[in-house]
């Protein structure tokens, strides 16, 4: 059974219960259809059993089938230097159709975040960085496509159904 | 049974493109990630041979090559990797079909088609680490990138 690699730490965004011994983490790509489709059943899970569990979003880009991937990675994390990872994550999920290069000066603008500092950070090396250990840490826990969730370090069943998640936050 | 830790990896050429043949002896100097696989065109976005696409770059850090065998035909491949845009070698085991595959042990006799087996061969050409995965599930690399670095911590 495929492990968590690294263990979640204060390096991951996340949101939640910081104290919950129930985390789920998702290794996603903005520009996957699939994890577009599990965006809003995680929404309403962190609204309905938000005091559950944490959440943890780790970013597995898969660059040659999505073009878009990476660059809508940067900007996320970009956009946590400016407190705003969890808005942006948001934006970018809901306009997942509309990415392109240019588009992040607008979400930079929606999100009232300053634009040039968000490019300048989204093409900095320690965001650049970042992307690419969370990458490293998919690879090595065995992640095998988008989105693959794991609770509590341990690669989880999900089988796009709102009820699978459940499932795992109640530990079923 | 697939071949295991120790066995010496058995050589092979078989088309990577329909006028070019891949000898594994070629890649001596390098290790060598070798992944049988049932069929190109699997229903996924994000299947096993596009992972491996995404995570070469990641193996290349590990001196490591990957290539795909199936017994998919030479222009199935090309069709294939334009499409998803695979940037390593899938080799063609069709003609007489299977035979790599069967000298691996990674053969589907009923199905008649790869199974899908991984192997990790290192730059003097002897397996280091093989998996068989079981039907349907997509292996992942995590254990493919625990082999590679026991391979680099004896090295």
């Amino acid at each position: 059974m495929a492990k968590l690699k690294p263990a979640v730490s204060d390096y991951d965004q996340s949101l939640g219960d910081p104290s919950s011994k129930t985390v789920l983490v998702e290794f996603g790509d903005y520009q996957c259809p699939h994890c577009g489709h599990a965006h809003p059943l995680i929404n309403r899970l962190l609204k309905e059993r938000g005091d559950d569990f944490l959440f943890v979003f780790r970013n597995f880009p898969l660059q040659e089938s999505h073009p878009q991937a990476l660059m809508a990675a940067h900007a996320a994390e970009a956009a946590a230097k400016q407190g705003k990872f969890w808005e942006m994550h948001n934006l970018i999920f809901d306009r997942q159709k509309d990415l392109d290069e240019s588009i992040y000066d607008e979400f930079a603008g929606e999100l009232g975040l300053d634009a040039a500092q968000l490019r300048a950070d989204m093409d900095s090396d320690d965001i650049l960085e970042k992307v690419a250990t969370d990458f490293e840490s998919g690879i090595r826990s065995g992640v095998n496509g988008t989105p693959t969730f794991f609770i509590n370090g341990v690669i989880a069943e999900y089988d796009t159904t709102y009820e699978s998640l459940l499932r795992l936050i109640d530990g079923e | 049974m697939i071949l295991q830790k120790g066995d010496v990896a058995p050589d092979f050429k078989l088309h990577a493109t329909p006028d070019q043949k891949l000898a594994l002896e070629e890649l001596k100097g390098k290790n060598v990630i070798l992944a049988f696989y049932p069929a190109d065109w699997s229903p996924v976005c994000s299947d096993q041979m596009g992972l491996y696409n995404e995570m070469r770059s990641f193996f290349h850090k590990y001196n490591a090559e990957v290539i795909g065998i199936s017994v998919d035909s030479k222009w199935c491949h090309l069709a294939f990797e334009e499409n998803r845009k695979i940037k390593f070698p899938l080799l063609s085991d069709f003609e007489p079909k299977g035979e790599v595959s069967k000298l691996y042990g990674a053969y589907n006799e009923t199905e008649g088609q790869s199974k899908r087996a991984l192997f990790v061969i290192d730059e003097e050409g002897i397996i280091q680490w093989s998996y068989m995965a079981p039907d349907g599930i997509n292996p992942g690399a995590d254990g493919i990138v625990e082999a590679l670095e026991e391979m680099k911590k004896k090295s």
